[in-house]
């Protein structure tokens, strides 16, 4: 029996992780203004490469005991980890979002995001062929 | 699903843009109302973004949006002018004119609805990568 999971290969982590990331750059975006707001990203080769090794579980954080504890590089069951940009150059209200970085990075996400939708689909498709035996 | 939260960040930081936006209007409308106290006179507003941290239960995804903390009125020294001839003019004959800056307003302006825009058309990518989704294995 051929396993859904096998079939869908990377694609379906890989809209988890996008969509994830979608959030983390429209956080910086709305934060545009905010003094002392520090841009932060998702450290993807890290969390891709922690995926195919089958060790995302074991990525290392510190652990947060109580509420209101800040995780450094806090990382979910993705294995992602949340890391802060180092800006080209930085406001004089120590914000280090630029703008036209993270539309750029926005906009790249969205795009790789509908290329795993597409090659989803195309997959769908295929199995949906497979199906049918016609 | 996250892209559910991209709406509510790309929304809080068109809520605070607006009140940003209201609070130029307010100043620009109130460069030249002059008044004969310095206490009487209006004070240019500037509100002032904090980051929102929408829930700390929530510690596997620490994406936070925007608020605004509060409106602070600015220090600058008020603009005197001695007009003996204006209706609101003390006994010495001065009046006191608000400390707004009309150029620094405009360009508050600008920076207010281009980030306004930007977070539209997060808004705008994220629906699009939603509805996408939701039409996933129909072809």
């Amino acid at each position: 029996m051929l396993g859904f999971d096998k079939a869908l290969g990377v694609h379906p982590t890989m809209m988890a992780l996008r969509s994830r990331r979608a959030g983390v750059l429209a956080a910086n975006l709305a934060n545009a203004d905010t003094p002392n707001y520090k841009a932060r990203d998702l450290d993807f080769s890290s969390a891709l490469g922690a995926m195919n090794h089958g060790i995302s579980k074991n990525v290392r954080h510190v652990s947060t005991t109580r509420k209101g504890h800040i995780g450094v590089g806090s990382s979910d069951a993705l294995g992602a980890e949340l890391l802060y940009r180092r800006p080209i150059q930085v406001s004089m209200d120590q914000n280090t979002v630029e703008i036209d970085v993270e539309r750029a990075k926005f906009m790249d996400n969205s795009m790789r995001f509908q290329a795993s939708l597409r090659f989803l689909d195309g997959k769908f498709s295929a199995l949906r062929t497979a199906f049918r035996g016609e | 699903m996250s892209l559910f939260r991209v709406m509510d960040i790309a929304g809080s930081a068109l809520g605070a843009q607006t009140i940003r936006m209201n609070t130029t209007a307010s100043n620009m409308a109130n460069a030249n109302s002059a008044s004969s106290s310095i206490d009487q006179t209006y004070k240019a507003r500037h509100p002032v973004f904090s980051q929102l941290v929408a829930d700390f239960s929530v510690d596997e995804d620490p994406s936070v949006g925007v608020k605004v903390d509060g409106i602070v009125e600015s220090n600058a020294p008020l603009r005197e002018e001695y007009n003996p001839h204006h209706p609101l003019a003390n006994e010495e004959g001065y009046i006191f004119m608000p400390n707004v800056n009309v150029i620094e307003e405009m360009a508050n302006m600008i920076s207010a609805s281009r980030s306004y825009q930007t977070n539209v058309e997060i808004m705008e990518a994220s629906k699009q990568m939603l509805q996408q989704t939701l039409t996933l294995g129909r072809g």
